[in-house]
C-alpha cells in the first residue's frame, strides 16, 4: 500500500486553477520529486498534502485512508522549507529538541537526547550543539533545520526547495548527503525542487509538473531518456536538448536546414510519422570525431573543464555538442559529427512524444 | 581598444582589506572573469577599474594613461549591472539611444547604431514596446544594447546574468560570449559561478579572502589548480582532495591502499617535501574509473545520476574515510555499501603541500 496517495487534487485560489486534477502516489521509502518551473504548482501540493492547504476536489491518503479530515498537526508529516525557520535564540540541540517536546509526544528526556545526539552525528552537526543557530553558516542551519525534521520519524518528509539558498559547492555537498541519509534510513521523502540536476540526481522516481498539472512520472532514466513531451525534454539535461524541424521520405529523415538525414529506426510504424515533425538529440549523442558522416562549423566553444560544449553550425541549423576534457577546437574550424540515430526523440508539432509501436 | 592594468591595487574599508594589493594586465581584446565567492573582493576590484570606488593605494591604467584619478565618465568604460536598470518610461529604442543622445551625437547616427546594436542582439521587432512587458531574457537584451551602442573601449560586467533562471542564463551567456567574439571589446566580467567563468573567459582571475589565487586560462585552472582553494572551486564537484603519506615512490591512502607514483613526482615530492611526508593528493572526478586491479580500496556511499553520466561518491579506507567523487558512465551504478577498487590516472594526478596549501611543481612535463 503506498504511503501517500493524491487523487484528482484540484486547487483553485480564486480565478486561478493552481492544481488541475493532480494524481500520484509515493511508496514507502521512497525517494520522490516533483521538478517543474516556477509557480508549476509544486509549493501548493505540499501544502495540501500537510493540511496547510484544503483542496477543492480530490482527496489525500494515508496509507489507503483519506486524511482530509485531519488537522496540520495530526498528520504527521515533517516540513523543511527553503527559509531555515529555526529558533534563534535557542542551541541547536534545543532547536532539535523541540519536536519532541511536545506535549502530544511525551518522549522521556533520555530518548530525546539519544536522538538528538544521533541525528546530530548522521548530519555532522554533533560538535554544533550547544552553539546557538544565529551564529551558523547557511549550510549549517539548513543542516539543523533538516536535522529538526528527521528527529521525529515522521510518515513523509515534505521538502520545498531545501537547497535553493546555499551556494553550488554546499548545495552539492548536502545533495549527496540527503541521498545517503534517506537511503540508508529509508525515511519516504517529498521533494520539491525547479533544479532539474536535484531531481536527477536524488529521486527514485520524478513527477514533472507544469501549470498545476501533471506531465510525466518516472524514474531519472525515464524521464531522460523518453521525454513526454518537449517541454520535459527541455528541462532535463544541461546543456539543453537540441530539438529540430524534420521532415521524412520514405524511410529516412531530413533535418530542415542542414544536409543531416538519417534512416529512421527499423519500426514498421515509422510510416505513421506526420509529413513535418521535431527531432530531439542530447548534446552528447552528438559525437563529434573525424570520420563523421556530416560536416559543421565551431561557432562558439564553452570549456567547462570536465567537458566543453560546441555550438556548432551545419547549414542553418544550430547544434550543441559535447566533448570530454577542455577542446583545443577554435571558433570558425571545420568538424564532422554523427548522431546516435537509436538515441533520437521524436516529437509532433504540438509538442507530445511520438511512440513507434 | 583598451589594454588595462593595474599596478598594486588596493581597497581598504577602515581596517578591512577588501583587496590586497594586486597587479594584473588585461589585453586589448580579451574576455577576462573574476570569479570568487562573495566578499572576495572581485566587485570592488571592478568598482576601481568603473572609478566608481577610489582605491587606497596602487595605481590603474587604461592605455598606458594613469586614470586612477580620473572620474568614471571620463575613462570610456561602460559598466553593466547585474539589475537591468532600464528606464520603464521609455521604450526600447529609447533607453539604448539615451547614453548616445546624452552624449550628443547626431540623430542620424544616433538612428544607426541603435539598428546596428538591435539587430546584432536581435530585439529589433522589441523597439517600441516598453521594458515592462518584455521577457527578463529581452530585458537584459536591452541592457546590454545599451552598453553596446556607446562603443566603450572596455565593457565591464557585474553578475550580469545572476537574476536569470538557469536555461535563460546559460543562453545569455553564449550570446554575450558570440558578441564579444564579434566586437572583441575588452570585457571583464564578474562572477561568482565557476561555470560561467570557465564557459565565457579567455582567462579566469581567481579571487578569495581579498586575494588573487590564480590567473590562468580555463584548462590552467581547472588540470593546474595553484592552491587548494582553486583546486575546490573550480569543477562541480570540485577536484578530489585526499590526505595521504608519501612512502618514496608510492603514496599511501591510509586504510584504502598505496598508489604507485609515476615518474616524476618522486623527485618533485622528495624536493618539495623534505622530511614531512604528509601530502595531499588531488585527482578530478573524471581521472578515476572502477577497476578490480586498482590500488585504492572504496566504499560507495551514494551514486548519482547525472543525465548523460553517473557520478559515484566513495569512501576510502572506511567509514569517515575521505569522501571523493567519480565520474562514470551511466550503467555505473551501486548500491549504497558496495566495496569497489578504484585505480587513478597517473597523468592527471597532482599533489598540494598541506602546510602551504600551494599546489607542488612537477619535475617533468605531462
Amino acid at each position: 500500500m503506498s504511503n501517500v496517495e493524491l487523487r484528482s487534487i484540484t486547487k483553485r485560489f480564486g480565478v486561478v486553477t493552481a492544481l488541475d486534477g493532480v494524481s500520484f502516489s509515493i511508496q514507502h521509502g521512497e525517494f520522490f520529486v516533483l521538478l517543474g518551473p516556477t509557480g508549476a504548482g509544486k509549493t501548493t501540493t505540499l501544502r495540501v498534502i500537510a493540511g496547510l492547504e484544503r483542496q477543492d476536489e480530490g482527496s489525500v491518503l494515508f496509507d489507503g485512508q483519506p486524511v482530509d479530515h485531519l488537522a496540520p498537526a495530526d498528520r504527521d508529516v515533517a516540513f523543511v522549507f527553503q527559509q531555515y525557520s529555526l529558533y534563534p535564540s535557542m542551541t541547536v540541540y534545543e532547536n532539535l529538541a523541540f519536536p519532541l517536546r511536545s506535549p502530544l509526544r511525551r518522549v522521556p528526556e533520555p530518548v530525546i537526547r539519544k536522538r538528538v545526539q544521533e541525528t546530530a552525528e548522521k548530519l555532522h552537526i554533533a560538535h554544533l550543539l550547544q552553539r546557538r543557530t544565529a551564529n551558523l553558516s547557511g549550510g549549517e542551519m539548513q543542516r539543523v533545520a533538516i536535522g529538526r525534521a528527521l528527529v521525529r520519524e515522521p510518515r513523509i518528509f515534505l521538502m520545498d526547495e531545501p537547497l535553493s539558498n546555499l551556494d553550488a559547492k554546499l548545495r552539492e555537498a548536502l545533495r549527496v548527503e540527503l541521498q545517503h541519509l534517506q537511503k540508508t534510513q529509508q525515511s519516504t521523502t517529498l521533494f520539491v525542487t525547479h533544479d532539474q540536476i536535484e531531481a536527477l540526481t536524488m529521486a527514485d522516481r520524478i513527477a514533472v509538473l507544469d501549470r498545476g498539472r501533471i506531465i510525466q512520472i518516472g524514474t531519472p532514466e525515464e524521464i531522460y531518456d523518453r521525454p513526454a513531451t518537449t517541454f520535459v525534454a527541455q528541462l532535463v539535461g544541461t546543456p539543453r536538448i537540441n530539438l529540430m524541424n524534420a521532415t521524412r521520405e520514405d524511410a529516412t529523415l531530413y533535418i530542415v536546414g542542414s544536409t543531416i538525414h538519417l534512416p529512421l529506426p527499423p519500426e514498421a510504424a515509422w510510416s505513421s510519422l506526420p509529413p513535418s515533425f521535431l527531432v530531439g538529440v542530447r548534446p552528447e549523442d552528438v559525437r563529434v570525431h573525424c570520420e563523421g558522416q556530416f560536416e559543421g562549423e565551431v561557432v562558439l566553444t564553452e570549456p567547462l573543464g570536465v567537458e566543453t560544449i560546441l555550438h556548432i553550425r551545419s547549414g542553418e541549423q544550430k547544434l550543441l555538442s559535447i566533448v570530454p576534457g577542455i577542446s583545443g577546437l577554435c571558433i570558425g574550424e571545420g568538424v564532422r559529427f554523427d548522431i546516435s540515430k537509436e538515441r533520437l526523440h521524436f516529437f509532433r508539432d504540438d509538442g507530445t512524444r511520438i511512440v513507434f509501436s | 581598444m583598451a589594454t588595462i592594468e593595474l599596478r598594486q591595487v588596493e581597497k581598504k574599508f577602515g581596517d578591512l582589506h577588501a583587496v590586497k594589493p594586486m597587479d594584473l594586465t588585461i589585453y586589448d581584446g580579451e574576455f577576462v572573469v573574476l570569479l570568487g565567492p562573495s566578499g572576495c573582493g572581485k566587485t570592488t576590484t571592478l568598482r576601481m577599474i568603473a572609478g566608481l570606488e577610489t582605491v587606497t593605494g596602487g595605481q590603474i591604467l587604461l592605455n598606458g594613461r594613469d586614470v586612477t584619478w580620473e572620474h568614471p565618465s571620463r575613462r570610456d568604460i561602460a559598466f553593466v549591472f547585474q539589475l537591468f536598470a532600464l528606464y520603464p518610461h521609455m521604450s526600447v529604442w529609447q533607453n539604448i539611444a539615451f547614453p548616445l543622445q546624452a552624449q550628443g551625437v547626431p540623430r542620424q547616427a544616433v538612428r544607426e547604431r541603435v539598428a546596428e546594436v538591435a539587430r546584432i542582439l536581435e530585439i529589433e521587432h522589441l523597439l517600441r514596446q516598453r521594458p515592462r512587458g518584455l521577457s527578463m531574457g529581452d530585458q537584459q537584451r536591452v541592457a546590454l544594447a545599451r552598453a553596446l551602442v556607446r562603443r566603450p573601449a572596455a565593457f565591464l560586467m557585474d553578475e550580469p546574468l545572476g537574476a536569470l533562471d538557469a536555461e535563460l542564463r546559460e543562453r545569455m551567456r553564449g550570446e554575450i560570449k558570440r558578441l564579444h567574439i564579434e566586437q572583441h571589446a575588452t570585457t571583464i566580467y564578474v562572477t561568482h559561478d565557476q561555470v560561467e567563468a570557465m564557459a565565457m573567459g579567455d582567462r579566469v582571475v581567481v579571487m578569495s579572502d581579498a586575494v588573487v589565487q590564480q590567473v590562468g586560462t580555463p584548462a590552467e585552472v581547472y588540470y593546474d589548480p595553484a592552491n587548494l582553494f582553486v583546486a575546490r572551486f573550480i569543477g562541480s564537484p570540485g577536484m578530489n582532495l585526499v590526505p595521504c603519506r608519501y612512502l618514496g615512490g608510492a603514496i599511501e591512502v591510509s586504510g584504502s591502499g598505496r598508489v604507485p607514483l609515476p615518474q616524476g613526482w618522486d623527485t618533485a615530492l622528495q624536493r618539495a617535501l623534505g622530511a614531512s611526508c604528509d601530502v595531499i593528493l588531488g585527482f578530478r572526478p573524471e581521472a578515476a574509473h572502477v577497476t578490480s586491479e586498482g590500488p585504492l580500496d572504496a566504499t560507495v556511499y551514494a551514486s548519482e545520476m547525472e543525465g548523460g553520466y553517473a557520478m559515484i561518491h566513495l569512501t576510502l579506507g572506511g567509514e569517515g574515510g575521505p569522501i571523493v567523487h567519480i565520474r562514470a558512465g551511466r550503467d555505473s551504478r551501486y548500491p549504497i555499501g558496495t566495496s569497489l577498487r578504484i585505480a587513478l590516472d597517473p597523468g592527471m594526478i597532482r599533489f598540494f603541500d598541506p602546510r602551504t596549501e600551494r599546489a607542488i611543481p612537477r619535475e617533468v612535463g605531462r
